[in-house]
Order: structure tokens, then sequence, then C-alpha cells
């Protein structure tokens, strides 16, 4: 029953088009169809028992004179730019350092990519060991005299963000790098044999053989790492919940406490929709990457 | 940016950097790679010690000293009355159905949209990838009340079938990618012998995806298990829930009885550090796929 192919108009099999349209339906349930709901629960006020009561961009304006989504929105930037910045420039450095097939390497990049298989909440549980009062970072601080520097690192809304921020790093950091080894691999050694005859020191290889071959590699890396940022949620609900006073508080995790703790379903809808077009500029980056070199 | 290519080169530097430079480098190249390697495990090696410590040990000389007893009470307490056994089993119950189902969902898509010309084919890897790639967040709330609606909120069914609707759209672009490499010959040669749609799928281009299969696999795998958004949102009743979230349940539940949250911290990576290791090179191939591609 397969060969149906008529000579002119392509007729498929309904095995074929159950292939593609299951999958197409089962997403579009479960993805696409919820996510046109978000986007309409955002225009709502809904506490999940009566029927949401429509009030247009009301949520959006009530943003503007809430303190705690100026704090999460300002975390939120701050974690892009330390979380994303600090992943790529560091991912970077591993590769580059632990590029060449030499003796160990391989037992390096092993220990630098372990914790990326560990849950978020795994991490945060390990790191929150170190951080106690009495755990190890402040026991190292009063050995080498820096006694006055011990914190309680998570509970104070000083360094609770940045605190959870190192766990973050340590996780994402293994990943980046492998992300960038493959694109080191990737370079024609060539163009660094034509480089060297030429005298160039390892510095302008860098700059001009390395960095500009490595492009496409840069723009994935940005799109996971933004997109990995906005989504960063795991991390920070298991080892503060945002607070304390959110001052840790993500917009991700700020819009899940709205949802399923205060039921403000309309609200924590509108906030989804912020990260969303955060998130949206560097998809579409991301897919027309995609799309263009599938040609 | 001046290109070193039309630069005239400085007199010709001996390409082989004397002996003793080379072998300082080395030198110099182990000490910051192996104390970064070192740094990095310092966290593992913590933990690991922290479990095998005796509660009163830890409560009288302190998280951070070095260990004064040895003593598996932890593992005990976290996989009996902490409830790590029935979590690790809804784990599965949850981890193994997603992985398999997404998996044959996504290449069944993928083949059909690699190897015949379904009209808007691109568009609609284009679009189920950008599903993938949503903010989950948008999606938190309409789904719990998806769930709730078909009767399935708190059940492990929701979980299963949630992730595999998330998971699939990044499946399906990374499997149509593979399979699109594989050559026409094959498939002509088994359409002449007379194989079905569906037979060419099953006994040829299944078969010829392995590696990538493997390598989807055990990322699947690993970000199923790992994760927490999904199962807080569509589960409630502790005793469903699978390991990742069940974590949390068990700080809140030993508050200060470090060994046995590092212990469930341990119990809690031992399967995905073990997909890792038996699917090292795959899992790795896979990140990179998923990435360049």
């Amino acid at each position: 029953m397969a060969v149906l192919a008529a000579p002119r108009r392509r007729r498929f099999s309904p095995v074929l088009l159950a292939f593609v349209l299951v999958p197409l339906v089962v997403e579009g349930f479960w993805v696409f169809w919820p996510a046109l709901q978000g986007f309409y629960l955002s225009l709502t006020d809904w506490d999940g028992v009566s029927a949401p009561s429509f009030v247009g961009f009301g949520n959006f304006a009530e943003m503007f004179s809430d303190d705690i989504f100026g704090t999460a929105a300002l975390d939120t930037v701050i974690w892009l730019v330390l979380f994303g910045g600090l992943s790529a420039l560091g991912g970077l450095g591993l590769a580059l350092l632990l590029q060449r097939e030499r003796r160990g390497v391989g037992f390096y990049r092993a220990a630098l990519f372990t914790p990326v298989v560990f849950s978020l909440v795994a991490t945060s549980l390990i790191w929150q060991v170190i951080y106690q009062p009495d755990g190890v970072v402040n026991r190292l601080l009063a050995a080498i005299g820096l006694g006055s520097w011990q914190h309680a690192w998570l509970a104070d809304p000083k360094t609770a963000l940045y605190a959870v921020l190192v766990p973050a790093l340590w996780r994402q950091l293994g990943y980046v790098m492998v992300l960038y080894l493959a694109g080191l691999k990737g370079i024609d050694p060539a163009l660094y044999e034509a480089a060297k005859l030429d005298g160039a020191t390892s510095r302008q290889q860098f700059r001009n053989v390395t960095w500009p071959q490595l492009r496409g590699v840069n723009s994935v890396v940005l799109s996971v790492i933004v997109i990995d940022s906005l989504r960063s949620f795991d991390v920070v609900w298991s080892m503060t919940k945002g607070g304390p006073y959110h001052s840790s508080e993500l917009l991700s995790t700020y819009m899940y406490s709205t949802a399923f703790q205060s039921l403000r379903l309309g609200y924590a809808s509108a906030l989804a929709v912020v990260i969303f077009l955060l998130a949206f500029g560097v998809i579409v980056t991301y897919l027309v990457r995609a799309f263009r070199e599938d040609q | 940016m001046t290109l070193t290519t039309t630069r005239p080169s400085p007199p010709l530097v001996p390409r082989r950097v004397p002996a003793p430079r080379r072998r300082n480098r080395g030198i110099g190249f182990h000490l910051v790679a192996g104390g970064l390697s070192v740094l990095w495990l310092l966290p593992i090696l913590l933990v690991l010690t922290t479990s095998i410590r005796s509660f009163e040990d830890i409560a009288s000389n302190g998280l951070g000293s070095v260990p004064h007893s040895f003593a598996l009470g932890g593992f005990g307490q976290a996989w009996g009355e902490g409830g790590g056994g029935r979590a690790m089993l809804n784990s599965l119950l949850v981890t193994i159905p997603t992985v398999v189902l997404a998996l044959l969902l996504s290449a069944a898509a993928a083949y059909a949209l690699s190897r015949y010309a379904i009209p808007f084919r691109r568009t609609i890897i284009l679009v189920m990838l950008a599903g993938n790639l949503l903010p989950p967040q948008i999606l938190l709330v309409p789904v719990a009340k998806l769930t709730e609606l078909l009767g399935i909120y708190d059940t492990l069914t929701a979980l299963v079938v949630v992730q595999v609707g998330f998971g699939l759209g990044f499946y399906t672009f990374v499997l149509q990618g593979f399979m699109r490499s594989i050559p026409d010959e094959i498939q002509q040669a088994a359409l002449i012998d007379g194989a079905g749609v569906a037979q060419i799928f099953w006994r040829i281009i299944l078969p010829m995806t392995r590696p990538a299969l493997a390598a989807l696999g055990a990322l699947a795998f690993t970000w199923t298990f790992n994760d927490l958004l999904w199962a807080i949102t569509v589960l409630r009743t502790e005793t469903v829930m699978p390991v990742t979230p069940a974590l949390l349940g068990l700080q809140g539940q030993y508050v200060s009885n470090w060994n046995v949250i590092a212990a469930g911290s341990v119990i809690a990576a031992i399967p995905t550090v073990a997909v890792f290791l038996r699917f090292q090179k795959h899992f790795i191939s896979g990140l990179a796929i998923g990435a360049i591609k």
C-alpha cells in the first residue's frame, strides 16, 4: 500500500501522513495550544477557579509599579550578563586550553564536564553544603586569616544572587567548553599552517584565524546561553526560592511563585510573556541561522 | 584588523620551539589544567565525604571539617524513610517511557520530513523546533490546567506526555538532519524490493540512525531525569514525585541533617552519571550536534 505515488500529483501513503501528523498533533496539543492560551491569559485576571476576566494590558501596566518585578527584571539582566558572559568566556578559554590532544587532556576535559550531568537540584544541594555557615568556604576564609569575611552566603540579600550564580557556572562551563571544542575541531589546520608560515604569533592566530572561524559556533553559544539564562529556574528555586527578600529573584522564579503560590495566574502569564519576548529575539536569530545552514 | 598574511614575514622563526621552553610550557599547562580539574572535582569530593559522615560528627565538628567518622546511615535514611527508593522508581517510570516515546515519535516525523517531499516540510521542521525553544514559563499555567481538565493532573502520565510534547521539536530537528545524510540508493533498493513506508523506516532508516539515536537518547535521559520544573508543575503529591523534585523535599524533611541530604544528592546523581559513562562518546557528540546544527 506504500507505493501509491501517482505520476503527477504526489500522493502520500496514510502511514507517511501519520508519521508527520501524530508528532505534530502531540506537540501542537501540549506546546502550541498551551502557548496560545498563555498569551491570552496574560491579558486576564484569573485565580484559577472562577472564570478569567479580561483586563487588556492591565497586567503589563501593573509591572511598572511592582517593585518585585523590578528586582526580578534587574536580576535577570545581571544573570544574563554574568551567567551568559562568564560561561561563554570561560567555556572558550577552557576549550582553547584543552583543544590539543596530549597526555592528560582527556582527564581534564572529563573533570570539567562531569557537573553537566548532575541535575541542577543536586548541584545546588552540593553547593549548599559548601555555603553553610560552618561549611568549607567559611572554614577556608578563617584558615587564611579572612575570618571577618565569613558570611551566611545564601541568607544575605547582598550575596545570595552571586552565591547562586557560582554553582550555575560550575555546571554550565563544561557544557560551553564542549561546544567550543567541537567548533575548534572543525577549523582547517591548513589555516594555522599558513598563518604560522607567515609568522603569526599565537595571539594573531587567534584573532585572525580562530575567532573568525568560530563565528558559527559563537552565534550558537550565544543563543544557547541566552535561552539557558532566561530558563534558569531550578538552581535558584532549590537554593533560595528567590529570597531572601526577593534578592535573588529571577523572572522565572517570580513567575512560578506568582502562578502556583499566589495563584495570580493572569499576572504570572504576563510575566511569562515578558520572558518570551526577551527570548524571542534570540530564538529568531537561532532559527535564521539554522535555516541558512540547512540550505 | 591587519591581515597577517599581507605583512612581510619576519625572518623565519624556527618552527620547533627549543626543548626546555617546551617542557616548561608543558608543566605550566598541567599546573593550570590540573588545578582547574581539582577545583572542579572538589565539590563532588566534598559531597561524597559528607554523605559518609555520621550526623553526630557533622553536628559536633561542623560541616566544613575533615571527617571524623565513617557511616553509611545517611544513604539508608535517604533511600528508605526519606523516600529515595520510591522517588527513583517514579523517575524511571517517567524517564524511560518519555525517552522511548519521544524518540520514536520524533524519528517517525524526522523520517517522513527528511526522506519524502512533504509539502512545507522545512517550515514544519522549523515550527516544531521553535516550539521547543519557547520558554517553558509561558506553558506552565495552561499545561497545569490542561492536565486537570484531562483528569491526569498529579499522575506520572501527565509528566510523561508533557515532556514528550515539549522535547519532540528538538529531537525531530536533530534526527532529520542526520537522516538526510543517509544515501538515497539504499531506500530506492528497498522500495524496488517492495518494502512499504513503515518497513523502510523500521528496517532500514532506523537502524542506520542508531548513532544519533544513542546520542539523543543519552541526552534525553539526563534532561528528563534531571527535570524539576515540569514535575512541580503537574505533580503535587509527595509520593508521585521523581528524584529531582523529591530531593528538594528531602532537604525540607532533613533540615541540617547534611549527611542525609548529601547522600540523597549522590543517589540522585548515580543514574545520570551511569548513563553518561556508558554513552560518553555519544553524549558529547550529541551535545555538539545539538548545538552545531
